[in-house]
């Protein structure tokens, strides 16, 4: 396949340095290609595009009889990243996530944080993600945030920056595995000959984190799903079917004097550990939202006794509001002691005047995004939109200010994608998954999302985005 | 296992089941109809009779036409057991248990349910001879048979899944019978004639029964047809054989070792069981062939209710809270 066509732009090109110019690490491929006709790959692509279907890879659009169910188109050029490279991104995360842990033990308990004025506390206990319930909690083993799946991009200094910080029950880590699975099966040989580092063994480690949590020796675990017609059911089935678990949902379970029990075809059966893939609110109806029909009533009381663990522990999406997000890097100092490895976007939070200002004089530069909306919702990129949109937001800022933040746009990197047109850079950001059990381990891999549309910077699948497998390399 | 993942797997048994019945059912049809001889009409409506579906059929045709009732009974989304319709239930049913299946199954049941979707668009009730078609859907789930057989731990799990398939069976068998009595001979003299021979003949292809027969039985006889269906003990389609295993599935899972019973579905079970060991061909005659089927199909539906109220029926969680808190 052809690649001299191949058009470097002013972004950071993951595999050209400019254009006709490889980069090391994706120098093996580039053999590949150049052996390989465009035929034969559109053929892999295909191929590709039917395993996915016939391995049920799917996420619900929405529910009707014919299942109306759409697969996250997977490009087969992988996306490397180079071991040094890696390396920091790893030591970033870690540093990341043990503040973050910090935190979220200091803002339910002693507070020292807003005491000292890091953070503002009307920011904190004002968030409608603060849960006022589990004030005075320490969860098992002091452990917050289990599961992370933080997302960062790469600007055109060639620099990583962490774009969102996920600590509730991120998902796509099936895709990140399930890709890998397909990916192999296209370049069998490219594996070995690179020396790429397997991700196949993360629900191993999920399920040894889930059972650390647990004072029992031999836990019961779980995955708690809403259910079939959730977006990622095809995910919380895959992690309960690769770590050996039960896939329970709100009506398998009871609570009986502070303990949570399956129901079975043998009576009630102590569960242990959740995973749960439900928001904090609809957790159980008693103690929060009263409408929830997907929760356990009386399990929060049960979690209060030391029951039951549950990952993540309710009330972590206080740290990972988009506004407390501005504050982590003085929070690493603050908590460690420690520069930032992994530097922030820029972020001018609104609800602070002088910022607010420069926010509104220069919006049309800006990405503005609300600070509790996910999805690539709610969200405004400056330089793409119309005068009017400007003008929207601009009202919005001045009348809701603490629920904006904004960001200068940032170029995303590219990687080389199949299109119509041969091979064509697509905008990506990179989302690695990381465990925090005995201690905090970030898993060498990722999800690649890939904005499918050219010149495009939205990379959520609700939104035409794909993904990429993420080659991590040994050396 | 909790209750909501074996009542999920009982029904992948039927419903599975289910479709590779009814691929059968329209197969041996096709096949009688091309036997008979050129002055008889294609006799299509005994084949809705005996599945039960009539009534929404009436609702959606005058006619029994060849391609109408092909396509209610494979392609039609509104008639709840047809193949679509099954095929659709069963990858619903695995959909929320996938965890619970291997790998293999999961992925052979998806593509045997877009296969169907396909032929659907394909409009293949239409075609001159779509017999290719229910061998497919014959072949795939038969596949999944295999694949279970061969990978499936003996768990909980799997008898379940037994459980639900040989009492499908066991109701589908009894209906086969049933069809001879519904297919209407131009005269009562010709019983006994080639055109009745041919009926009977069909409904032992239609359980891939005919060299079996042959075998143990010799002459095709009507009375020794119907003895082989319901009451043979060594015949895997056999009314009482399917009975026995699906009664050996409820030992299985209860744990009982000896006789008897731990609860009221092995009650009833067994008690149907020993009906059928007990009983010879002369009386199921005697009584009528039809009213004895009908009969037992009221049984194996009662066992199924059995099944469902001991090991299924979740309790609403929102109820017992307010329970524990008084």
């Amino acid at each position: 396949m052809e690649t001299n066509q191949y058009q470097v732009g002013d972004n950071f090109d993951e595999m050209f340095a400019k254009e006709g110019q490889v980069r090391p690490h994706y120098q093996e491929f580039l053999k590949l290609l150049g052996k390989t006709t465009s035929k034969r790959m559109s053929h892999l692509q295909y191929s590709a595009n039917k395993t996915q279907v016939a391995m049920g890879m799917t996420f619900n659009v929405y529910h009707d009889n014919q299942g109306m169910e759409k697969i996250l188109h997977l490009d087969i050029i992988p996306r490397i990243i180079a071991h040094q490279e890696w390396k920091k991104i790893e030591a970033g995360l870690k540093q990341r996530i043990h503040t973050l842990n910090l935190f979220l033990q200091d803002i339910y308990n002693d507070r020292k944080v807003l005491k000292d004025k890091i953070v503002p506390e009307d920011l904190i206990l004002g968030s409608k993600d603060y849960l006022k319930p589990c004030e005075g909690l320490t969860p098992p083993k002091g452990i917050w945030c289990h599961i992370t799946g933080t997302d960062l991009v790469r600007n055109n200094d060639g620099n990583y920056y962490i774009l969102e910080d996920n600590l509730r029950c991120p998902s796509g880590v099936s895709y990140m595995l399930e890709s890998r699975e397909i990916i192999k099966r296209a370049y069998p040989d490219l594996f070995n000959k690179l020396g790429v580092m397997p991700v196949s063994d993360y629900p191993v480690k999920l399920l040894k984190m889930l059972q650390f949590i647990s004072n029992k020796e031999k836990p019961v675990v779980g995955v708690l799903t809403p259910g079939i017609y959730n977006s990622a059911y095809f995910e919380h089935s895959y992690l309960a079917l690769q770590m050996g678990v039960e896939l329970v949902s709100g009506v398998d379970l009871i609570t009986k004097g502070k303990k949570v029990f399956m129901q079975t075809t043998k009576g009630l059966e102590q569960i242990d550990v959740l995973y749960r893939r439900i928001d904090d609110t609809f957790l159980d109806p008693l103690t929060f939202n009263p409408h929830s029909m997907l929760g356990i009533p009386g399990i929060f009381e049960a979690y209060k006794a030391g029951n039951i663990a549950l990952a993540n522990a309710p009330g972590t999406g206080v740290a990972d509001d988009k506004a407390v997000y501005a504050y982590v890097p003085r929070l690493i100092k603050y908590y460690l002691g420690e520069e930032p490895i992994l530097e922030n976007v820029p972020t001018y939070l609104c609800r602070e005047e002088q910022d607010r200002k420069y926010v509104l004089d220069n919006i049309e530069d800006l990405v503005v995004k609300e600070t509790n909306a996910a999805g690539g919702y709610g969200m405004l990129i400056g330089p793409k939109a119309t005068k009017e949109e400007h003008a929207k937001f601009r009202n919005l800022v001045k009348n809701n200010p603490t629920n904006y933040i904004a960001q200068p746009t940032l170029s995303l990197s590219t990687v080389p994608t199949l299109t119509d047109n041969g091979l064509e850079g697509r905008h990506v950001d990179l989302r690695p998954y990381i465990l925090y059990g005995q201690e905090i381990e970030v898993i060498p891999g990722a999800l690649t999302r890939v904005a499918l549309k050219k010149g495009s910077l939205v990379v959520n699948s609700s939104q035409g985005g794909g993904s990429k497998d993420t080659w991590v390399l040994y050396n | 296992m909790l209750s909501r993942v074996a009542s999920s797997i009982y029904w992948l048994g039927r419903y599975l089941e289910r479709a590779e019945n009814y691929s059968r059912f329209i197969d041996v049809n096709f096949n009688l109809m091309l036997d008979l001889p050129p002055d008889l009409k294609e006799q299509w409506e005994p084949l809705v009779i005996t599945t039960g579906d009539n009534e929404i059929y009436k609702t959606k045709h005058k006619n029994f036409e060849r391609k109408d009732v092909i396509h209610f009974l494979t392609f039609d989304s509104d008639n709840p057991n047809s193949i679509i319709s099954s095929i659709s239930y069963a990858r619903e049913n695995a959909r929320v248990i996938r965890e619970n299946l291997t790998k293999e199954t999961w992925e052979n049941l998806n593509e045997l349910y877009h296969f169907v979707l396909k032929r659907a668009d394909k409009k293949d009730w239409n075609k001159e001879d779509p017999r290719a078609f229910f061998e497919s859907v014959k072949n795939q789930v038969l596949l999944l048979y295999g694949l279970a057989d061969s990978t499936v731990a003996r768990t909980e799990g799997w008898y379940f899944r037994q459980l639900g398939l040989f009492l499908e069976r066991a109701d589908k068998t009894s209906r086969i019978v049933d069809v001879k009595y519904h297919i209407l001979l131009p005269a009562p003299s010709l019983v006994g004639s080639p055109l009745d021979f041919l009926h009977w003949t069909a409904l032992l292809k239609s359980v891939t029964a005919f060299n079996t027969y042959r075998r143990m039985y010799g002459n095709i006889e009507p009375a020794k047809v119907v003895e082989f269906l319901i009451l043979n003990k060594y015949f895997p389609r056999s009314v009482f054989y399917c009975i026995r295993e699906a009664e050996s599935c409820l030992h299985k899972i209860s744990g009982l070792a000896d006789s008897g019973y731990k609860n009221s579905a092995e009650k009833a079970i067994g008690e149907l069981r020993s009906n059928l060991e007990f009983t010879d061909v002369e009386e199921i005659i005697n009584m009528g062939l039809h009213e004895y089927l009908d009969q037992l199909q009221i049984k194996i539906n009662d066992v199924s209710n059995k099944i469902n109220t001991n090991f299924f029926q979740i309790k609403d969680n929102f109820i017992n809270q307010t329970q524990i808190q008084e």
